[in-house]
């Protein structure tokens, strides 16, 4: 027999998901395997499609908000965002400068929230139960500050059409920067623990290289796309709300292996604190939402808003049509992209290098189906 | 009172053995079970089973209640005698070695003069449980489990034996009282730095531990070779895989720990077993935290460690040992 | 073969200075709360379901009835009902039903509200048996509040 009918008689399918441990929600991949080696992994979506794009169609604009934060629900804030500053540049709507810095420290409590519960999961994902529930402890402190000035604590509709619906007080700026030093100081437990391991790097070291031309073909964005090495961040490339305001660095990756998409969310978390730190200093008084008219209305034409979400770039698209219900609303999702590539990576690796590929995308299903 | 003494001594001894390593057995895996969990827990900040009983420390009796009043599901199209011969096989093979562990100088079930070579010879049987199980189960998850089993069992028994084979050539004697005997005055750990730490990683691999749970690496293999089984069928691999780690913990512990050893105690020759399980219980707190402390290896990783560390340090460590008791 | 070595022994550290931070953190305090038996407060701005606010001068509600809520709301989840009863000059309420199955906690008809007459609950522990059981009739619990 030859090699390759021999090869051909031992392929099989393997269903993994919709409901499998490292699949991080309902995302099936059908797997062509052979023995232990898969050949062509293929995602199949829209297990939980929501229709969140025609919902925001079918009612005036303020209906959307709580939409937004339910989409990507580990990080439900820049989503907010990128919602309101969209309507806010369509209707011409102005924000206080203070609503902006409160914004801006919102989300970014929210990245690193986010970067937290990731980091966790991406571990457990590789076999190692504690890390997770470090990174809960961690990001239960973030939660709980932004309970404080949100009112809930994961699908968050915080921010309003010019500006945010509650002001922040003394005691979440002193709250806020008590977790700053908290959390700089927990950075040797997740070192030792997790990034200086052994194993973990053997894990993720040069496994699921995307190379900075794949990244750029299948429009990755975000840490999957700066692991690669190419230094693209919305608020740098093309800076929204007060970001230009403030010093931070755009951490990239060498490669473009696992290992190097986490150490760029490590180290964007070290960032997101620095910008959070700037932010509060420079806090201006002021009001917090601006004069809206009560019925806003959408005129005629497109707008498009970009914002950079936890994963990625997230970006709006609207055509308005005079009244005060979008025509068309589109949600560019960061992890669709991230995860379009995996049927190129996935050729002919091994079943536990692909759980650590699928891990070190950081997707949420929700969002890819919405 | 006359059928008993009729009966040959020697009988009655190996029926009250039997009995109370079973019922040793039990408590082991109740034990290890809450010890597991608890310790987990304050790993990661939290405190562990807290609800039945003072600090849940009658969970695990419920567990088991709960899993034996189960039913039993054997799924569609399974192979039906090898999915019921699966947990039996692993279940029995870890009583046997049982009989020959000394747990003290006298409390000892019976002293093969091979007792170690049967030790590791029932050890090997285990493996068999998971490839029938995953075998038997007619789930591509549950097959991949299987193999990996082999797989690893197979490249983890040599470092295994190599590093065995240093001890046996200081001491002259597979009996394990012998072995123990030998370590009078000087622990083996002390002289065989290295056998004991290629021991205790390729025992980690041989009892499927974490970072080698492999075959059933759930986050890979949802839950590897026993997927589909449930109740008394999932209860009986789980027993089997915590008297498995005790086997090895002692077998370690003779080899290298000096077994019953230990500063005097009244009645020496009994009281034994408390140092004898203090080192025991010691070796298993450690296999516990290393659980909850690493990542899973990647399969080939696994073997790529065994036959490119293992080995040869092993081989060089029986070379080096053999030389100098030759001198 | 110096890489052999070096990679064998830096891993081995790496693998015991893991082992050192769980052990540390097995003889440290417990962080997580035993929920049923300790109850932590919860924050002054947490969001519940709405509830009527009770005007302590008039020892009874503000809503107007004007039915704004019930417009705005992104889900559809709340029906108001005014009637104008004998011998009184506005409108007063005879049913407020919020249908929690749908809310989205988004706080809209909060924040629409022209008298301020809703206010966020502060009830976390939701768990019935049924959807109609989260069919809340918000003016009863308002009533019940008054007795």
């Amino acid at each position: 027999m030859l090699e390759s009918e021999y090869q051909e008689q031992n392929r099989f399918f393997l269903n993994m998901g919709p409901q499998h441990p490292s699949t991080h929600g309902v995302l099936l991949i059908v797997l062509e395997m052979n023995g232990e080696y898969v050949l062509d992994p293929q995602p199949v979506l829209g297990f939980i499609h929501r229709m969140h794009e025609k919902m925001g169609e079918s009612r005036p604009c303020p209906g959307f908000m709580p939409n937004t934060g339910r989409m990507d629900y580990v990080c439900a804030l820049p989503y907010n965002h990128g919602y309101v500053s969209l309507i806010e540049r369509k209707a011409g709507i102005e924000v206080p400068e203070r609503a902006e810095y409160i914004r801006v420290i919102t989300s970014e409590l929210n990245r690193i929230a986010s970067h937290l519960l990731w980091l966790g999961a991406y571990l457990l994902d590789l076999g190692a139960f504690t890390p997770i529930l470090y990174g809960f402890d961690d990001r239960e402190h973030i939660l709980d500050i932004l309970e404080s000035v949100t009112g809930s604590r994961l699908t968050y509709s915080y921010y309003r059409f010019g500006g945010v619906c509650q002001d922040i007080d003394e005691k979440f700026v002193e709250r806020t920067r008590a977790f700053i030093k908290r959390l700089r100081k927990r950075y040797g437990i997740y070192e030792k623990l997790v990034t200086k391991n052994i194993i973990f790097i053997k894990r993720t070291e040069n496994i699921g290289i995307v190379s900075p031309d794949m990244a750029l073909r299948y429009g990755m964005t975000g840490p999957n796309l700066r692991g690669s090495g190419i230094s693209y961040d919305i608020r740098k490339n093309e800076p929204y709300s007060v970001y230009p305001e403030f010093d931070f660095e755009v951490p990239v990756g060498r490669q473009g292996d696992c290992l190097d998409r986490y150490m760029v969310r490590v180290r964007e978390i070290e960032q997101c604190l620095r910008i959070i730190e700037q932010a509060l200093d420079r806090l201006p008084e002021g009001p917090i939402r601006s004069k809206v008219p009560k019925n806003i209305k959408l005129s005629p034409g497109d707008c498009n808003f970009a914002v950079e979400a936890a994963r990625g770039e997230l970006s709006y698209y609207l055509i308005g049509d005079g009244t005060s219900t979008p025509y068309r609303l589109k949600v560019r999702v960061p992890s669709y992209s991230n995860l379009s590539c995996l049927p190129e990576l996935g050729r002919g690796i091994l079943l536990p290098d692909l759980v650590s590929i699928l891990g070190s995308f950081d997707l949420v299903i929700p969002e890819i189906d919405r | 009172m006359e059928t008993i003494s009729t009966l040959p001594p020697e009988l009655i001894r190996m029926v009250i053995s039997a009995i109370i390593v079973i019922t040793f057995l039990f408590l082991n895996a109740i034990m290890m079970g809450y010890a597991e969990r608890k310790i987990a827990g304050h790993v990661q900040r939290r405190p562990g089973p807290m609800e039945v009983g003072s600090h849940g420390i009658l969970q695990m009796i419920i567990d088991g209640i709960k899993l034996v009043a189960k039913e039993l599901i054997i799924p569609f199209n399974v192979d039906r005698t090898l999915f019921r011969v699966a947990p039996l096989l692993s279940f029995t093979p870890v009583i046997l070695p049982f009989l020959v562990i000394p747990f003290s100088e006298k409390l000892q079930a019976r002293d093969l003069n091979m007792g170690l070579i049967f030790i590791v010879t029932m050890g090997s049987v285990n493996v068999m449980a998971c490839l029938v199980g995953g075998w038997g189960s007619n789930n591509k998850y549950s097959m991949f489990g299987a193999m990996r089993a082999v797989a690893q069992a197979i490249s983890y028994e040599v470092p295994i034996l190599l590093s065995i084979l240093a001890v046996i050539l200081m001491c002259n004697t597979f009996s394990l009282k012998g072995i123990v005997g030998a370590q009078q005055k000087i622990w083996f750990v002390f002289l065989q730095p290295v056998a004991f730490l290629i021991y205790v990683v390729a025992g980690l691999a041989e009892t499927n531990r974490a970072p080698f749970d492999l075959p059933e690496a759930e986050s890979e293999l949802t839950a590897g070779f026993h997927t589909e089984y449930s109740g008394m069928g999932f209860s009986l691999f789980f027993l089997g895989e915590y008297t498995n780690m005790f086997i090895v913990a002692s077998v370690a512990t003779v080899l290298f720990l000096g077994g019953w050893h230990g500063p005097h105690l009244p009645y020496g020759e009994y009281l034994g077993v408390v140092w004898f399980l203090l080192k025991v219980y010691f070796l298993l707190f450690l296999m516990i935290m290393v659980r909850w402390t690493y990542p899973r290896v990647r399969f080939d990783q696994l073997l790529n460690f065994s036959w490119k560390y293992l080995v040869p340090f092993s081989l060089a460590n029986l070379l080096i040992t053999a030389v100098v008791v030759k001198l | 073969m110096k890489q052999y070595f070096s990679e064998l022994f830096t891993g081995g550290m790496s693998l015991v200075e893991g082992l050192g931070v769980t052990m540390k953190a097995l003889f440290m305090p417990i962080v997580t709360v035993q929920y049923p038996r300790e109850e932590i407060d919860i924050s002054p701005s947490f969001r519940g379901h709405i509830d009527l606010i009770l005007d302590p001068e008039k020892n009874s509600y503000r809503c107007i009835t004007c039915g704004m809520c019930e417009k705005n709301c992104p889900s559809n989840c709340i029906t108001v009902k005014g009637e104008k009863l004998e011998g009184q000059k506005k409108k007063s309420l005879v049913l407020f039903d919020l249908d929690f199955t749908k809310c989205s906690l988004c706080g809209t008809c909060v924040e629409i509200c022209p008298v301020n007459a809703l206010e966020y609950s502060k009830e976390y522990n939701l768990a019935a048996f049924s959807r109609e059981a989260f069919h809340y009739d918000i003016l009863k619990r308002l009533e019940e509040r008054i007795k």
